[in-house]
């Protein structure tokens, strides 16, 4: 027997104990998200996948991520409301890094960006931050570009689950403070055992992992992202 | 550079560090903690505090020690304001920055500090002596402006008395030689309820709880109606019962009892109180939440700020282990439970209850994905409860004297009392339990507070009230609160008092949800606007907005709520926005006279042929 929700009116079938972004990942419904990825566990911090979940008292807001799908729930996805609080969270990601899509080289490829065309973000509405978060070059075959970090953790998680290596870790508090650790005493992504073959290396869903001496081998235009918008890819994926 | 009326200052190292390498204190720190990385806050302060900072090098050796990656050290080690990764002064300075020791002056005599330790804020000076820099609330609002020196409690701050620090300072006198008599707190206790007249003798509680059986003191307490004291007012008794049914899971099953003395909200002093001056009633309490939920370990978690009281109260336990009251047997009833007292290191987050556990367990204090809930996975995966410092203490109460009792007490959705610490305008601050039920106005009425123009209840994250709300009550019902009240006059300017914790929420946002993490800062840099002058309605347009998506948006309460002030300002005193605010539309936040700041620092002028001014009034 399949149990189902439904999201925007639609009838989502789910398996218990799934999430409500898994179940709607597996029907082909399209929940912006940024630090969420199929293959681990939620980490639940970009808010992206914010839904409402209607009750008898009203509207609950909560993570589509880590909220267990339930029988007869009525959940609101892409509604003005929510993708309106959706264009504010990415407007504020765009504030607080440094982010420039023309000369980055995962433009077309970078969910950030994917998310915000999505979202008809149209600019970055705050004033910009502008922080002073430096680049590491140190490792011979990756580089590392925090400005465009949106602390989403999947290089966490992959390098621990699945290269078993621990290279990243997220520490540090608040706005400023909070960033990815390196493994090494020296801070530097050259004094750790990290790989370009590592997992890791191809987990960041913006720019600031990056593989040395091959750029732009795919042009602008023909990248993923280019060719449909990212909520026409989740069907075609199911 | 030198200092005015000083040499260079050569140090003299302390005899006790002559013997001891680096390396050899924090292998000996290391292997007192069983070389245990769930320990690693209480590792990382005990270290901090032979080696004044945790150097790159000490990182790694600590890592290595307990077996962790470097990087969650690091992590763990740059997410707490008191853990310090650069160099520190030998003299670290920090002013508590709460709303009411502003209003006691604590700017002018920071700055006066500075001024005559020749020191820029927050930076350490040239020749490693010393750094002055704020914190927030250290919980001694009742007797500010108050200080921490080297993490040592100071109260009541005085022009003279900071002439007499910085003299302890130049002259490099060891703080622990400081006159005593500074470091006094007082408990400042005004009015006494049923809690804190309790009357009981030690370990008459327990001993009636272990006469009457785990399962049936749980159905006192849940027949005595309490609630949660931290504020959010969940019933004790299921969260107790939710525990104890909760199985304990994997190779080492156990519950646990952890009691949340991280009291951070601003304006909060009464768990400092209990934990003075009735400290034996909270170790009871947790020792008969223990026994009902099947718990044999109990977890004190006490904010880093109330260091001072770690010895007393290390006495305390040792005092109830020679009674029988902890470890094994207790009372020859057969249970079993002891307590161990882990202290926090600044961070305010951790009051909420899952990264409470988090950072019990040495990691960063990051609140959970809940569910699951800590009363099924908790401290180590185990079901924990995590209980407020007076909610336990009043369990003791409900234990000896029964739940009917107890519910009989209040009022019929908030049984029982509570306690509330006032400050800010008012002749007498200090501690005053009431029965739940009591009004605004009576608690006013008794502090002594005249003109009073608004009352923050519970905080920064609690709920503004005006005057022509002082007829509400405390209560579940009406205003649930964690005991802070903080109150402002007339004279009071409640857009400072907003802007005030808007710079508290920003600095205290763990950063790991984005609403959160960005949102405190946009929220903070508004009110600065608004303040310089520079607002418009569209920034007050832009507050709403930020507050409908923390809000609803965050991942913990600390998000949730860190707009509430802002939003309650706006709407109970707007005028204090409005007359800041220029009479456009728009304002551009770009400021070209404030650029140029830099520019005149470079050039050492600040005339006013070196400011762009009057240039947008046209």
């Amino acid at each position: 027997m399949s149990m189902s929700f439904q999201l925007d009116g639609e009838d989502i079938a789910f398996t218990p104990g799934q999430t409500i972004m898994q179940a709607a990942k597996a029907a082909g419904v399209y929940i912006p998200h940024l630090c969420w990825h199929p293959d681990f566990p939620a980490h639940g911090s970009c808010k992206l996948c914010t839904v409402k979940l209607i009750g008898p008292h009203g509207g609950r807001f909560g993570s589509a991520c880590t909220m267990e799908a339930q029988a007869g729930a009525m959940v609101e996805n892409r509604t003005a409301e929510l993708d309106d609080k959706r264009r504010t969270l990415l407007q504020m990601l765009f504030a607080e890094g440094n982010h420039f899509c023309p000369s980055c080289e995962k433009s077309g490829n970078c969910v950030l960006q994917a998310t915000a065309y999505e979202l008809k973000m149209m600019s970055p509405h705050f004033d910009m931050f502008y922080p002073d978060r430096p680049v590491d070059a140190s490792h011979p075959d990756v580089l590392l570009d925090f400005n465009r970090c949106i602390m989403c953790s999947l290089c966490v998680t992959a390098s621990r689950e699945v290269d078993g290596k621990n290279v990243f870790g997220m520490g540090g508090r608040g706005l400023l403070g909070r960033k990815v650790h390196i493994n090494s005493e020296s801070g530097r992504l050259g004094d750790t055992d990290f790989a370009v073959t590592d997992r890791a290396a191809h987990i960041c869903p913006v720019g600031v992992i990056l593989p040395k001496r091959k750029g732009f081998a795919v042009p602008i235009g023909e990248r993923q992202y280019d060719k449909a918008p990212i909520s026409a890819q989740v069907k075609e994926s199911a | 550079m030198l200092r005015r009326g000083s040499t260079l200052i050569l140090y003299t190292v302390p005899n006790h560090m002559t013997t001891l390498s680096d390396d050899q204190i924090i292998d000996g720190v290391l292997d007192r903690h069983d070389r245990d990385g769930l320990r690693l806050m209480q590792i990382l302060r005990e270290v901090q505090e032979q080696l004044t900072w945790l150097a790159p090098a000490t990182l790694t050796r600590i890592a290595a020690g307990i077996g962790w990656p470097r990087a969650e050290v690091s992590g763990t080690a740059a997410f707490y304001s008191f853990f310090h990764t650069r160099p520190r002064g030998k003299y670290c300075v920090l002013w508590s920055d709460n709303i009411t020791d502003r209003m006691l002056g604590n700017a002018d005599l920071m700055d006066a500090m500075c001024k005559k330790l020749w020191l820029e804020p927050g930076r350490v000076s040239e020749d490693g002596l010393v750094s002055v820099n704020t914190t927030s609330c250290t919980g001694l609002c009742d007797q500010g402006p108050a200080i921490l020196v080297n993490y040592r409690a100071i109260p009541r701050m005085t022009q003279a008395k900071l002439g007499e620090v910085v003299g302890m300072i130049r002259n490099q006198v060891p703080v622990a030689e400081w006159p005593a008599e500074w470091f006094a707190i007082e408990d400042n206790i005004r009015r006494k309820g049923l809690l804190l007249d309790h009357a009981l003798t030690d370990g008459q509680a327990l001993k009636a709880a272990l006469e009457r059986g785990a399962e049936a003191m749980l159905g006192e307490i849940k027949a005595g109606k309490l609630r949660g004291r931290g504020g959010a007012g969940f019933s004790t008794g299921l969260k107790w019962e939710a525990c104890r049914n909760a199985p304990g899971t994997g190779e080492n099953p156990a519950h646990y009892v952890v009691c949340n003395a991280d009291e951070g909200e601003p304006g909060t002093f009464k768990d400092r109180v209990l934990l003075s001056s009735y400290a034996d009633l909270v170790f009871e309490g947790m020792s008969i939440a223990g026994y009902v939920v099947g718990a044999n370990k109990g977890l004190l978690y006490l904010r880093g700020e109330y260091r001072y009281l770690l010895d007393p109260l290390e006495s305390a336990l040792a005092a109830r282990r020679s009674a029988n009251l902890l470890g094994a047997n207790i009372l020859g009833k057969g249970f079993d439970f002891d307590i161990e007292i882990h202290l926090g290191a600044g961070a305010y987050v951790c009051g909420e209850e899952s990264a409470l556990i988090e950072s019990l367990e040495g990691k960063p204090g990051r609140p959970r994905i809940r569910p699951p809930f800590p009363v099924t996975r908790g401290y180590r995966g185990q079901p924990t409860t995590v209980n407020n410092v007076e909610t336990l203490a009043s369990a003791c109460l409900i234990a000896a004297r029964g739940g009917a009792w107890y519910a009989a007490q209040g009022t019929d959705k908030s049984a029982g009392s509570k306690i509330l610490s006032v400050s800010g305008d008012c002749e007498r601050p200090g501690i005053y339990e009431y029965d739940y039920g009591v009004t605004v106005r009576q608690v006013l009425d008794d502090c002594g507070a005249t003109d009073t123009q608004a009352v923050q209840v519970s905080g920064p994250s609690g709920i503004c009230i005006a005057s022509d709300e002082f007829g509400r009550r405390i209560g579940f019902e009406d205003l649930p609160t964690a005991g802070a009240f903080m109150v402002f006059d007339e004279s009071r300017d409640m857009f400072e008092v907003a802007r005030n914790f808007a710079h508290f929420f920003a600095h205290e946002s763990c950063g790991f949800c984005t609403p959160c993490r960005v949102g405190t800062t946009l929220v903070r840099n508004m009110m600065d606007k608004i303040a310089r002058g520079h607002g418009s309605p569209y920034d007050i347009n832009e507050l709403f907005k930020l507050h409908r998506l923390m809000q609803g948006a965050s991942h913990c309460g600390l998000g949730n709520s860190a707009s509430n002030p802002v939003f309650d300002t706006l709407n109970k005193f707007r005028p204090a926005y409005e007359r800041r605010l220029k009479s456009l539309d728009y304002e551009p936040a770009f400021d070209l006279d404030a650029a140029l700041s830099q520019a005149r620092q470079m050039t050492g002028r600040d005339d006013a042929a070196a400011h762009l001014s009057n240039e947008e009034t046209t």
